[in-house]
């Protein structure tokens, strides 16, 4: 690591850890996510700062975000909304361009992901000098909370057959509870051209294909979202023409 | 070399294989016992990775670990949450 490019806020030496949160309506969670963030960090003693992509979210929550700026200091929360909805690959490349840190966390502002696992995700970093962490919810006490039976069987039936398809060497492929380098996230970021599930997925892939390491943490998700947003025909067909695209390119 | 190339690659040579020995296309004259024990191989295989499978599956299913603390913990912390920010002045 020695002789490269530092990064302007972290000193050489030192890590800094910048979060990626892309909002679309999050008006309510995100003020928890971002208490719960500070918590952890604070506790931790990491040097981190919060990016808030927000995409034109109709119900007030860029004000709230604008809120947390004044409580919690411009250099910790830093906002960089844009005009409408245009999609989560596009959100890592316009955050990752004003972020400051040397490692890059994305995660899901609905709660669904607690940042209590983030120091755990810097320690697994640490460890083992990975290139990406990844939050796995099928491994070791890593569970999920409020899904029924069908759900539960849809989840471990797709990722039963990425597994045998792709041969990712990563149990949980299309989680989004990450820990990247940042030049790692920058490179991979470009590469990628699925949506959606798929679009996490060939992260991973790709991450494999170049020769990059991946280390795994065991996460709880807590979906509190599952009730209204059923897992449907339709996303599952779309999952299964990513998967097969992957399969025939990669 | 793509994962569908690999499939291919494996499933032509296994194929080849197969054919070799089940239709004796080399004349190699091997002991029929042999045949007998090919000629069912890609069904027999079929049916093995299909109850792999579904046994697989559904032990990931049984044993998916049900979070009920981590649920509780978070809706503690959320009452925290809101409590601390109304102090610090957060308006929602």
């Amino acid at each position: 690591m020695a002789g490269s490019r530092r990064e302007k806020n972290s000193r050489e030496g030192e890590d800094k850890y910048s979060v990626l949160l892309p909002t679309y309506n999050e008006r309510e969670n995100l003020p928890l996510i971002v208490w719960l963030l500070v918590k952890y960090f604070g506790e931790s003693g990491y040097n981190y700062e919060i990016i808030v992509i927000d995409d034109g979210s109709p119900d007030g929550t860029l004000q709230i975000a604008e809120q947390l700026q004044k409580i919690y200091g411009k250099d910790k929360i830093v906002l960089k909304p844009r005009e409408k909805k245009l999609g989560l690959g596009t959100a890592y490349i316009h955050g990752m361009k004003h972020a400051t840190g040397n490692f890059i966390i994305i995660m899901d502002a609905d709660l669904s992901h607690h940042p209590k696992f983030i120091p755990e995700f810097i320690k697994k970093q640490k460890e083992g000098g990975y290139d990406l962490v990844s939050g796995t919810r099928y491994r070791g006490d890593g569970g999920v909370y409020g899904w029924d039976l069908r759900r539960k069987l849809i989840s471990r039936g797709a990722n039963f057959i990425t597994q045998v398809l792709l041969r990712p060497g990563a149990s949980d492929l299309t989680g989004s509870f990450r820990l990247y380098k940042k030049e790692v996230l920058e490179s991979l970021v470009e590469r990628c051209v699925s949506k959606g599930y798929v679009f996490q997925m060939e992260m991973i892939v790709r991450a494999r294909q170049l020769g990059y390491t991946i280390g795994e943490v065991p996460i709880s998700f807590v979906d509190r979202v599952y009730g209204e947003s059923k897992l449907g025909g339709n996303e599952i067909v779309s999952f299964l023409k990513g998967l097969l695209t992957l399969f025939a390119t990669t | 070399m793509t994962k569908l190339l690999e499939w291919l690659l494996c499933f032509s040579v296994v194929g080849v294989a197969w054919g070799l020995v089940t239709f004796d296309l080399l004349d190699l004259q091997l002991p029929p016992v042999y045949r007998e024990v090919a000629w069912p191989m890609p069904v027999y295989l079929l049916v093995v990775f299909g109850c792999y499978s579904l046994a697989t599956v559904g032990y990931r299913v049984a044993t998916f670990n049900d979070c009920e603390e981590a649920a509780k913990e978070l809706q503690g912390q959320i009452g925290e949450a809101k409590e601390d920010l109304k102090k610090k002045g957060l308006k929602m």
